[in-house]
């Protein structure tokens, strides 16, 4: 994740920029920097948007409608992200990746955006305050490490929140899902019945259970993978107790 | 001493030396034939712990024969089981490796990591062709608790759907048949989790399409008695295809011989593809998808032959480029699944 800014291999003749093999380049860090700094200045307008909003109706419920702009351009601009693992520049994994941002886009367009009536649902809130904790701190990290002056208190916040955040994020959408399901079904949302000439059928309300089940097995791997790493991370960094 | 140093000893009152016999160094046993034996110690991969140690080895043993070796300390772990590696970091050796020819001293050593419970290719094919087969007349005799109470074990009033039933439950008794008397398969074994993974995937998608076409609501092709037709000859049509490609493969190898060779077209008019493809029988087995899909007009059937092709297209590439890499004569015309394309 951070850059390579040492010149490592020997340029090639023709080459009118010497290209690193290992790690972004410095044309690639530079983009990732603004990337990472514009995703992070925005969850930030969401971040205040909801305080304000909250503020100045005195209550917590229906915010969703005070961020919903931002919020939908902001989540789904982190499909970028799986463009950049496909292409290289962050060492992530492309399905892992794209796993993650999808079912986030999942969740704002497919359920959140399309049935109007979950909108007034306070799980909404509980998602969209743990979405935007979690981003703020991932993106600044991210902004950070490839910059190179990483503070600890951000990488001990990006694998330490998330023990609280993740969960209640899982909550949030579980709860959401459920509501909007009495919605689907009455109307038939995004479904499609038999006969028709494609000879196919896709019924959107029990595709929502489904997702709904899948949450049993992924939510505990993904939880338990985030807890070794936090292991792993801030293990370490206990012995050497120096800004990275 | 050395026998032979004895007999020069003698040779030499006798006569001058004809051949001057190299003095033998006193590093290894000595042995007539002066074979150098060696030692094989085996290691667990993770915990570097001492599993066995094998001492006299020939030095002609393979790899296979120093699993062997090891499976009968550990009966639990039997061959196909084992990877050898010369270091954690690097590949499993293969069986055929011969143990002299390694970047060994006299003592080597070699990590062992268990691969988990195997099976044979075989095994899995028959796995992953015999559940469609039943699961499809499953659907298609409209058994209990698929489809609405009055219609089990009703028949479908249109033809298409009984030619349907023929073309797919074709398509995999060719199949289980070919597994058992035809193919050749190289590579020994795959672990047991992959069972799981491909057979759901094939049963799934088999139950996915029959569910569809031998639905009461299935609506028939938009054109017709052309169209199903047209889908019919495009299927047989590739499954002749398919099946004169797999017995040019079948003929390639010899049993038992482990030399690569360049398969070419033959007589039979099928083969003929060879001088554009790679991987023919990949091509004729999209074809045969693709006119099952046309026949049936139904949209998952669509879909599983897209990503059908999808992975026989990274299996052709990956088989494509191994030929070039044995092959420095490998036939210039050639692309790995479609003509000119891909």
């Amino acid at each position: 994740m951070s850059a390579a800014a040492q010149g490592t291999s020997k340029a090639a003749h023709g080459d009118v920029a010497p290209k690193k093999k290992k790690g972004p380049g410095a044309l690639a860090t530079a983009y990732l920097v603004i990337y990472n700094v514009v995703m992070t200045a925005g969850w930030l307008v969401i971040a205040v948007g909801l305080v304000r909003a909250y503020v100045a109706r005195g209550s917590y419920h229906g915010l969703y409608y005070s961020i919903e702009k931002p919020l939908k351009f902001f989540q789904t601009g982190a499909l970028l992200e799986i463009l950049h693992c496909a292409v290289g520049i962050v060492p992530s994994s492309v399905v892992l990746t794209g796993f993650q941002v999808l079912s986030r886009v999942f969740l704002t367009w497919a359920v959140t955006h399309s049935v109007r009536e979950v909108q007034s649902e306070d799980s909404v809130l509980l998602f969209v305050t743990a979405w935007t904790v979690t981003e703020i701190i991932r993106y600044s990290f991210y902004t950070f490490s490839l910059l190179n002056h990483l503070p600890y208190l951000i990488k001990w916040a990006r694998y330490t929140f998330f023990i609280l955040l993740y969960p209640m994020g899982v909550t949030g959408e579980l709860l959401t899902i459920y509501a909007a399901l009495p919605y689907v079904q009455k109307t038939g949302l995004y479904s499609v019945t038999l006969p028709n000439k494609y000879n196919f059928s896709f019924d959107y309300y029990t595709f929502l259970i489904l997702i709904m089940i899948s949450y049993i097995p992924l939510f505990p791997q993904l939880y338990f993978h985030m807890l070794r790493q936090r292991k792993k991370v801030l293990g370490r960094t206990e012995d050497y107790s120096k800004v990275e | 001493m050395d026998i032979l140093a004895l007999e020069a000893k003698n040779a030499n009152v006798a006569d001058a030396e004809k051949k001057p016999t190299p003095k033998p160094k006193a590093k290894q046993p000595k042995k007539a034939k002066r074979i150098v034996y060696f030692e094989v110690e085996i290691l667990d991969l993770k915990t570097k712990e001492k599993l066995l140690l094998l001492d006299k080895v020939e030095p002609t043993a393979t790899v296979l024969d120093i699993k062997a070796l090891f499976h009968k300390s550990y009966p639990k772990w039997y061959p196909a089981r084992q990877s050898l590696r010369l270091d954690p970091k690097t590949k499993s050796l293969r069986d055929e490796e011969v143990l002299q020819t390694l970047p060994v001293g006299t003592t080597a050593s070699f990590y062992f990591s268990d691969l988990g419970p195997q099976l044979t290719w075989g095994t899995v094919f028959l796995a992953e062709s015999v559940g469609p087969l039943v699961l499809y007349l499953m659907f298609y005799f409209r058994l209990p608790f698929i489809y609405s109470p009055k219609y089990d074990f009703t028949s479908s009033k249109h033809w298409v759907v009984h030619l349907a039933c023929m073309c797919h439950s074709f398509h995999y008794i060719k199949r289980i048949l070919e597994t058992l008397f035809v193919h050749r398969i190289s590579h020994g074994t795959m672990p047991l989790r992959n069972i799981f993974k491909n057979c759901g995937y094939y049963w799934c998608s088999a139950a996915w399409m029959a569910y569809y076409i031998n639905h009461p609501l299935y609506t028939t092709p938009l054109y017709g008695q052309q169209q199903v037709n047209a889908g019919l000859y495009i299927f047989l049509f590739c499954q002749v295809g398919n099946f004169s490609i797999h017995v040019v493969l079948r003929n390639l190898k010899q049993p038992g011989s482990k030399v690569k060779k360049i398969p070419y077209p033959t007589r039979n008019p099928f083969t003929w593809i060879f001088w554009l493809v790679s991987c023919p029988n990949y091509t004729y087995e999209l074809g045969s998808w693709i006119g099952f899909t046309v026949m049936t007009q139904c949209v998952p059937v669509a879909l599983f032959t897209l990503v059908a092709f999808i992975q026989m297209t990274v299996w052709a590439k990956g088989k494509h480029r191994s030929y070039l890499k044995e092959f420095r004569d490998y036939p210039t015309l050639r692309s790995s699944i479609l003509p000119f394309i891909v």
